[in-house]
């Protein structure tokens, strides 16, 4: 319930975000029409409960280690460190996991919530379809029926993750409104989540959305950082110097990067979409462009690309997974706190660390963690080669190579 | 007293059910829209609900977005919508008008900044979609120092308790949203709603009005019964939608547009 007097914007946080009422900071918080109200508030107390609830960790480790197959390695990329000649280049296979990226770590943990609030509908929205997949994947698990809201746009440019969602036995709607990509989804599945609101659990696929999403996605991603902080002890025999990965609404990366904030000797970098370049203004990078002011979408309050008018910007990106004018709210409170440092890397830089990691190591990655590879390899060859950092390979990029074939004007 | 306060404790002393319809400004033009408002006035209504158009209505059905995205492909902006409002006033002082949008292009206009225009150009209430009450003190406060309403909504989903605590930041109205969804959906049982609004009625002194799903004249009846009056919007939108957006529609034209409001206030009258 709300204290109608507080002003939530105000209170100082450390790194510990967020507040109970979901901020961090200036951001986060709770913004839904109210019809949702109750059911966030409901999520907020069954997590909170949940998450105190050592039986549910329990489960969800078990999940994650026999489902999933945690944890993914610590790789040396051998090859990507001698093409940087600098620091030392691991990668966090995120890849390796079932169904191909980190999405499903957020999802294994979300169904587990849905089962105890004994919901027995499933929706989501999908941008690369990889979090559709992860979503559908964990709903035939349970045997609950599974919506999954994707843009018109991206159901194009995604085609096999398409098929796959819909041989786990979903429904694949199409979202035709707007710039009829991940932004529109999300509204098309608000929409849905209001109207059956009595027995649906929206997963959402990223640290974004109202309180408590940002948090309780976070909290699921986590096992990424905690993984790679104990296998650099084990590995490395200290913490890396870096840590990079790419930042749609951002899940991944905080996963990474929230095990590790309190260590101030490791760097972390966000990397963003640039598109075809941040002076272009054709990009999908609301926190490393100039300019970009906080506003509200999606039920938070974050940097966000809207025009004067406050009308929401379409975005481009080559990666369908990082086409997306917000971030989730803690990104932006870490980049006011200077915690971590946000830049892009362009779909140019991306498509050549796509080659770049598949010819030299034999890994195909997502093309949005090709971001995080093209920054990484900048990074490491201006930094010496007894550092060490690791990438966050949030993907695998079969889903992709359709795609990098018809840039490269071959057809399948 | 604030006109919107005027108008609506005027109306429950002499038992008239609040009729108000929705449509977006800009929506097919701002030019159309200003005769569309006076036309609503002339038509019974007695408050209009301005929509301010955004990219991204999460709230609303396919009507209200598609109206929207015809407004901002006109280039509807919140400076427009302020200046459309200030028109409008010039030549009606005495109708509120209530602005009803979603939160972001008010942030990056700025608290402060809206809160002027809006208290300029004669904005009598605002209601903000996306901001809840917990989210809301800081520009509710604003807009309380320049004597403006700031409406909030109740679901069917709003427990008891936490509508108690919205009656005590909502002013002007109270929003009873009738249905489980997004506006346009279909109207749930006349019972349930009934339930809810009488016990709404214990908790404040507020008119309290029925909106979402209200799309004829059967409806307007049935949900006016239950409360102090109605919100139209996508059925009114809807009807728009068949109006031109190059400014040479008739006055026949906007009249028909308009149909459902004087058919509703006819009825409400009966
Ligand atoms: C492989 C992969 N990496 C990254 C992302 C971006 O999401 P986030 O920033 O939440 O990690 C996606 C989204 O679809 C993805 O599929």
């Amino acid at each position: 319930m709300f204290d109608q007097n507080s002003n939530p914007g105000s209170p100082e946080h450390d790194l510990e975000g967020p507040d109970k009422l979901g901020h961090f900071g200036p951001y986060g918080g709770v913004f839904v029409g109210e019809t949702l109200i109750s059911a966030v508030e409901e999520l907020a107390a069954v997590y909170e409960e949940a998450s105190k609830d050592s039986a549910f960790w329990e489960e969800y480790d078990h999940d994650l280690q026999h489902y999933v197959g945690r944890p993914s390695p610590l790789y040396f990329a051998a090859r990507l460190t001698n093409l940087a000649q600098g620091a030392q280049i691991f990668l966090k296979r995120e890849d390796l996991n079932h169904t191909g990226a980190h999405k499903v770590n957020n999802t294994i943990g979300q169904a587990l919530l849905a089962k105890r609030m004994g919901k027995t509908r499933i929706i989501a929205e999908t941008g690369a379809g990889q979090h559709g997949v992860a979503t559908a994947t964990v709903a035939a698990r349970l045997g609950l029926d599974c919506f999954v809201y994707m843009g018109a746009e991206d159901i194009q440019r995604q085609a096999p993750n398409v098929y796959r969602m819909k041989l786990l036995g979903a429904t694949v709607v199409s979202v035709e409104s707007g710039s009829r990509t991940l932004k529109d989804a999300m509204n098309e599945a608000l929409r849905d989540w209001a109207t059956n609101v009595d027995n649906t659990y929206y997963i959402i696929g990223t640290v974004a959305g109202p309180h408590p999403y940002p948090l309780l996605v976070r909290d699921f991603q986590c096992i990424i950082g905690r993984e790679t902080r104990k296998q650099a002890l084990d590995q490395l025999k200290s913490l890396p110097d870096a840590l990079v990965a790419c930042v749609g609404g951002g899940s991944n990366a905080i996963g990474m990067f929230h095990p590790f904030l309190k260590d101030s000797e490791v760097a972390m970098y966000g990397v963003e979409a640039g598109g075809d370049g941040l002076e272009t203004g054709r990009h999908a990078a609301p926190l490393s462009a100039e300019g970009v002011s906080p506003g509200v979408l999606h039920g938070n309050r974050t940097y966000l690309m809207a025009d004067q008018n406050g009308q929401i910007l379409e975005t481009h990106s080559v990666s369908a997974g990082l086409d997306y004018p917000g971030v989730g709210p803690e990104h932006s409170w870490l980049k006011d706190m200077k915690r971590v440092k946000y830049v892009a890397a362009t779909d140019k830089e991306a498509m050549q660390a796509f080659h770049d990691t598949t010819q030299l190591e034999g890994i195909i990655p997502a093309l949005e963690s090709s971001h995080a590879v093209a920054y990484a390899l900048k990074l490491a060859s201006k930094m010496r080669s007894d550092q060490n950092i690791v990438v966050n390979m949030s993907g695998r990029g079969d889903k992709d190579i359709e795609t990098v074939a018809r840039l490269e004007g071959i057809s399948l | 007293m604030s006109r919107l306060r005027e108008v609506s404790d005027k109306a429950l002393t002499d038992g008239r059910k609040l009729l108000i319809p929705y449509l977006v400004a800009g929506d097919p033009s701002l030019g159309v829209t200003e005769k569309l408002m006076h036309q609503l006035v002339q038509d019974g209504a007695d408050i209009i609900e301005l929509g301010i158009p955004f990219s991204d209505p999460s709230s609303d059905g396919p009507v209200i977005q598609l109206g929207a995205e015809r407004a901002i492909a006109a280039g509807t902006s919140l400076i427009d919508v302020c200046d459309l409002m200030r028109r409008f006033r010039s030549k009606n002082p005495a109708t509120p008008v209530v602005l009803m949008g979603y939160l972001n292009p008010i942030e990056l206009m700025g608290y402060e900044e809206f809160t002027k225009n809006v208290s300029e150009c004669g904005v009598d209430g605002v209601l903000v979609v996306d901001m809840p009450p917990t989210e809301s003190f800081d520009l509710r406060q604003r807009l309380q120092d320049v004597d403006i309403d700031t409406i909030f909504l109740v679901a069917p989903t709003t427990s008891v308790e936490r509508a108690k605590l919205i009656t005590q930041v909502c002013s002007g109205y109270l929003y009873y949203v009738s249905l489980k969804g997004v506006t346009g959906a279909a109207l749930s049982d006349a019972n349930s709603i009934r339930t809810r609004v009488s016990q709404l009625r214990a908790l404040t002194k507020l008119p309290i009005v029925i909106g979402f799903g209200i799309k004829d004249v059967d409806s307007v009846l049935r949900m006016s019964e239950i409360s102090d009056g109605v919100i139209i919007g996508s059925a009114l939108v809807s009807a728009i939608a068949k109006l031109s957006p190059h400014g040479d529609e008739t006055s026949k034209e906007i009249e028909t547009a308009t149909q459902l409001i004087r058919d509703a206030r006819d009825a409400l009258n009966v």
